[in-house]
């Protein structure tokens, strides 16, 4: 292929274009800011790094295409988001309680024991990274987990011998209805609901953390765990619920990811993983305001980089933006850390 | 400590003994022939050993090695089940397509006296990693799947492929799509890495002026919507993409979604019935996806993507060993006069190691399936 | 209590074999040191049984072995002594390679030894580029930047055609050899031919028709890159132990355990920290030269993943970041056992993360923790059991 000049006309040259860029690479956003939650909020009170993060996310989206293949049957069908509805607020809950369930699990087996051994913050990422691959990998051998079983039979379907590192779809798939058009974008009923499902859990994880008892706990041990727990916080429980907060909320983007992308592999989390915990840092790491912020803006330039530089080049833009952003707010977009946050 | 360097000095001892060893059997090797050589006329001297397999197994790409191997081990039973008294075994090595492992396993495979033959390498990278070293040790091999262009420009003379070339594929894609499909706004996209470059490059060479822009994802990214808006704001008509079936089905379902209407179209690591499933059945409806392969006969005893060359090229290393071939330089001379039917098409390589007359198949995507049994010839 | 006591009696029992050894006379530590080099560097000849991998040429593994144990030796003067967390060191052991590939063959006809340090000089200017604007950072958000260096690198050398874009870049000639040059398919070349031996069982073998050609750099053989590899590793471990004890290794100490200490007592944290980059780079960056010039001759981008980099980070914190030692054993494991144990090829990487996981939680400190890690454990259980009574102290002074 040869060498693309830069070509800022593809941007900027229409507003047809430049609104179909932008809003695009929103409504990727979103899902980023959602799983980007989940690496800010154990890294506000606990100050690590959740690798494993991303593998919470991945099952979520194996629960949303398993409820699909469970409720629905293997038939290969286009819906309508009307049509699948009901169905996908099945898969919702799925995804939600399996996503939590992984991340309580990481939490009690991966976490736990060093944080109550006072470990350095680096063995935790080395336990996160393990837990990681152990996670992906346990997916991706489910076909042998299940013949060892003897139960690869009745599960054929989900667990598909043979082919459980290949890409996994989701049978329904959903075919999103042009509502209006902004510019050149034609705006659809996926869309939409991508991004103000984001917006409004954001609000609502908000409002928890700032006004709710458990939101208090979360705050006081996020800005200092000793006096919290002289003050008789229970920081285990409410490490516990960082860690289920998290997990819910991946769980939902897993729901949304799948509703507009309609398929998942046993690696889908890493890339977005990184992603994610990129727009978590670029928006101040520990805010959740930030992820959002950070989601947003990480969805963004990465179309508009795609524009100006062609889509190889996306990440570089995305990663070059975000050391310009440390170095000028050192802490990241927004800045405040998750136990700064005001009632 | 006295006892433990007394230990090490046995060791030293052992390690002395073998340089003073090696001295004295320093005839160049020479090959181990005592044992072949005439005996009984009919069984051949490579009865009983084995071919290999180098390729991925686990990992990502681990679904294309096991297609291989299905159809490496049914040419293997049906020889075997007509040869009682000849059996050949296969060996796998599984290098989970990465250039970096597959060295190591080159060299234990070279180091095999059991092995006679190599089907593989499976991928591009791994065979321009491992050429050298099959090359030096004069293994012959016949990779079913390794498409790009240059492995056969290094003068490895037992390297041979049943498979056309990415060049091959391309011209006949880039034809198709502007003469046949009637496109003269093409819009190529590639992943990035070698093979789909490769295709995606050859495309856009032969397409010239009809090509209406490019640009590049990568494997394992979701987010289409940036493509998408390039697509539609180049109005392209048509959409070539080199690369797997993975990213290949998000994209036609995000250009469909995105309300795009052109022909799409797509290279052999596309063709696989998950295409479909990734896209959605509507999305995937009218794609085009070509392979420079035939489709396999109804009756054939493995599935996948590449399960009919990996057949083929265990037959020429079995058609080899009927004739009488012996050593590796006999298969070798044995492969480069081959020319017969195999079940991906006539197979005869030209002096480089690549397919002569590679034909390139056009299969589509109707009423929500992968028609893989009326494919369209496109050269 | 009883694992207090337990440790204190594994502490007892290094500083032992250590004062043996220091304490023998010289020419036995002279005789100890040689045999113990010798067996090293015949390691892959003698291919002791068990220890062997039976799969995958030995010889190869033994050079990544050391490669890996070569960049966690690196890694760790960046995250062991100076605390800084790089998520980004593959993009280094890339330069190296790539600097390398293209000085060697792609651009140029250098030999390798004039390549070498070249491709360290390179990367260690890469590693201040890096760290210049990066090191100001804070701590916790290096780890993010530098993982964006290290796709950055990976996404350049992917699409850049002066640097063989996707393609890779082949036929990157071997180290010069010693002796006849090999003439292929048949002709080895090298000085002489080494034998190797072959277990049956225990018993060996000496296999008289695969033998290694002395310093003959081919394709066939890893063993002769090996014996470079291991040289250089011997090398860089001698250059580590002096600058360690060093007034620049205080300073990482100093700078590691409390910046802003250090900081007032006059150390020049920013600069040391910066030094600390570079040399870990241009540890990496050799790493990756060797790789590059090595059997295959083969380099690509995919060669280069994100994931590499985590690997790298594992292989110093299972072993025990701040301990060379720590940091070649765990560049061993890392490389050495998925290979080994290739016939569980499926469970591998599955065995691979819960080893680490297990690992990690049951001994946080690492395989091999540095001195000061044991010393200020001990201590700590010192003073615990002062605080909690006396029915302990007699644990602690028995």
């Amino acid at each position: 292929m040869k060498e693309r000049p830069l070509d800022f006309g593809a941007l900027f040259g229409s507003f047809d274009n430049f609104m179909s860029y932008t809003a695009g690479g929103l409504v990727f956003g979103a899902i980023y800011a959602l799983i980007a939650l989940g690496y800010t909020m154990v890294y506000g009170v606990l100050q690590l790094i959740n690798f494993a993060h991303s593998e919470v996310f991945m099952y979520g989206t194996f629960a949303v295409a398993w409820t699909f293949v469970f409720l629905h049957g293997t038939g290969r069908v286009n819906q309508s988001l009307g049509e699948a509805l009901p169905v996908l607020l099945a898969a919702l809950v799925a995804a939600m309680i399996v996503s939590a369930a992984i991340a309580l699990l990481l939490e009690r087996l991966a976490y736990r024991p060093l944080i109550k051994k006072g470990a350095p913050k680096l063995i935790a990422l080395i336990s996160a990274i393990g837990a990681s691959f152990a996670l992906a990998e346990a997916m991706g051998l489910r076909d042998r987990f299940a013949s060892w079983v003897g139960l690869d039979d009745n599960l054929k379907n989900y667990v598909v011998p043979g082919k459980a590192r290949d890409v996994y779809s989701n049978p329904v798939s959903i075919q999103p209805k042009g509502l209006f058009d902004i510019g050149g974008y034609s705006v659809t009923d996926v869309d939409l609901v991508v991004l103000f499902a984001a917006l409004a859990m954001m609000v609502a994880l908000d409002q928890f953390v700032r006004r709710t008892r458990f939101g208090r706990a979360i705050r006081a041990t996020a800005q200092d765990p000793e006096s919290a727990a002289l003050m008789g916080v229970n920081s285990t429980r409410v490490v516990q619920l960082t860690f289920l907060i998290g997990g819910l909320m991946a769980g939902a983007a897993a729901t949304l990811y799948m509703m507009k992308i309609g398929s998942t592999r046993q690696n889908a989390g890493f890339i977005l993983g990184v992603k994610a915990f990129t727009a978590a840092v670029m928006g101040g790491i520990g805010n959740l305001r930030g992820a959002l912020l950070g989601g947003l803006v990480l969805g963004v330039m990465e179309n508009w980089g795609s524009a100006v530089f062609g889509s190889e080049w996306k990440d570089v833009v995305a990663f070059v933006l975000l050391v310009l952003i440390l170095l000028v707010r050192p802490s990241g977009l927004l800045g405040e850390s998750l136990g700064k946050a005001r009632a | 400590m006295i006892r433990s360097s007394k230990r090490w000095q046995a060791l030293a001892l052992t390690a002395v003994a073998g340089l003073a060893l090696s001295a004295c059997g320093t005839t160049d090797d020479g090959g181990s022939d005592s044992s072949g050589g005439g005996g009984d006329a009919g069984a051949s001297p490579l009865c009983g050993k084995s071919l290999a397999f180098l390729g991925a197994l686990t990992g990502d790409a681990g679904a294309l090695g096991q297609n291989m191997v299905g159809g490496i081990q049914l040419a293997l039973d049906e020889y075997n089940k007509d040869n009682a008294d000849c059996k050949i075994e296969l060996k796998t090595f599984d290098s989970q397509g990465s250039p970096d492992t597959a060295p190591g396993l080159a060299t234990q495979i070279v180091n095999d006296d059991d092995i006679f033959g190599l089907v593989g390498p499976g991928f591009s990278g791994e065979s321009l990693a491992t050429g050298k070293t099959f090359f030096e040790a004069g293994l012959p091999s016949i990779s079913p799947s390794a498409t790009n262009v240059t492995i056969t420009d290094q003068g490895w003379t037992t390297w041979h492929r049943v498979i056309g070339n990415d060049d091959a594929q391309g011209t006949a894609d880039a034809t198709y799509l502007t003469e046949k499909a009637g496109a003269s706004k093409v819009y190529v996209v590639d992943d990035g890495q070698d093979y789909s470059k490769g295709l995606a490059g050859k495309v856009s060479e032969v397409l010239g002026d009809a090509q209406a822009g490019s640009d590049q994802i990568s494997v394992g990214q979701t987010d289409m919507s940036a493509v998408v808006t390039s697509v539609k704001a180049a109005d392209a008509d048509a959409v070539f993409y080199g690369g797997y079936y993975t990213e290949a089905g998000l994209l036609a379902k995000a250009l469909r979604q995105g309300g795009w209407k052109g022909t799409f179209m797509s290279g052999d690591g596309s063709e696989d019935p998950a295409f479909v499933e990734v896209a959605g059945p509507a999305a995937a409806e009218g794609a085009v996806l070509s392979a420079p392969a035939a489709p396999a006969p109804s009756d054939f005893g493995a599935t996948g993507l590449y399960a009919t060359q990996a057949y083929d090229a265990t037959n020429i290393f079995l058609a080899a060993l009927e004739d009488g071939a012996e050593t590796g330089e006999e298969i070798n001379t044995f492969i480069g006069s081959y020319n017969e039917d195999g079940v991906s098409g006539p197979i005869s390589f030209d002096d480089k190691g690549d397919i002569e007359s590679s034909s390139i198949y056009a299969y589509f995507v109707k009423d929500g399936e992968l028609d893989l049994e009326n494919p369209e010839q496109i050269q | 209590m009883a694992k207090d006591s337990s440790e204190t009696k594994v502490k007892k029992d290094r500083r032992g074999f250590g004062e043996k050894y220091a304490a023998a006379p010289t020419p036995v530590k002279v005789v100890a040191v040689t045999l113990l080099l010798v067996l090293v560097y015949a390691l892959p000849l003698l291919r002791p049984p068990i220890l062997t991998t039976n799969s995958i040429d030995f010889g190869t593994v033994m050079f990544r072995v050391i490669a890996f144990a070569l960049v966690a030796l690196g890694l760790n003067i960046v995250i062991g002594y100076a605390g800084l967390l790089d998520l980004g060191y593959v993009g280094f052991y890339a330069i190296g390679a790539y600097t390398t590939a293209v000085l060697t063959v792609y651009h140029y006809s250098w030999p390798f030894f004039l390549a070498l340090p070249a491709a360290i000089v390179v990367t260690m200017i890469s590693g201040v580029l890096l760290g210049a604007p990066t090191l100001r950072v804070r701590g916790d958000y290096l780890a993010i930047v530098t993982l964006g260096f290290g796709e950055i690198i990976r996404i350049t050398v992917q699409n850049v055609e002066w640097v063989g874009a996707s393609a890779g870049i082949k036929d990157i000639p071997h180290p010069t050899g010693i002796g006849a040059k090999p003439n292929p398919p048949f002709d080895q070349g090298g000085l002489f031919q080494v034998p190797r031996l072959q277990w049956d069982g225990f018993v060996p073998i000496v296999d008289l028709e695969h033998k290694t050609s002395f310093l003959a750099f081919g394709s066939r053989d890893a063993v002769p890159y090996y014996w470079l590899i291991l040289t250089f590793l011997l090398l860089i471990l001698i250059g580590d132990r002096m600058i360690k004890a060093s007034r620049v290794g205080r300073a990482w100490e100093a700078t590691r355990e409390d910046e802003d200490a250090a900081e007032l007592m006059g150390v020049p944290t920013f600069k040391y920290k910066l030094m600390a980059f570079a040399l870990g780079a241009a540890i990496g960056g050799m790493s990756g030269s060797f790789y590059a010039s090595s059997q295959a001759g083969y380099i690509n981008p995919q060669s280069f993943p994100l994931l590499l980099s985590m690997l790298f980070v594992a292989t110093v914190v299972v072993g025990g970041s701040g301990n060379r030692w720590g940091a070649i054993a765990g560049g061993a494991l890392v490389a050495y056992l998925p290979e080994r144990f290739r016939d569980f090829a499926d469970y591998r990487l599955l065995a691979f993360g819960l080893a680490l996981t297990v690992l990690a939680v049951w001994r946080p400190e690492g395989l091999f923790p540095p001195r000061r890690t044991r010393r200020a454990k001990a201590a700590e259980a010192e003073i615990d059991a002062l605080e909690e009574g006396t029915e302990n102290e007699e644990v602690t002074h028995a």
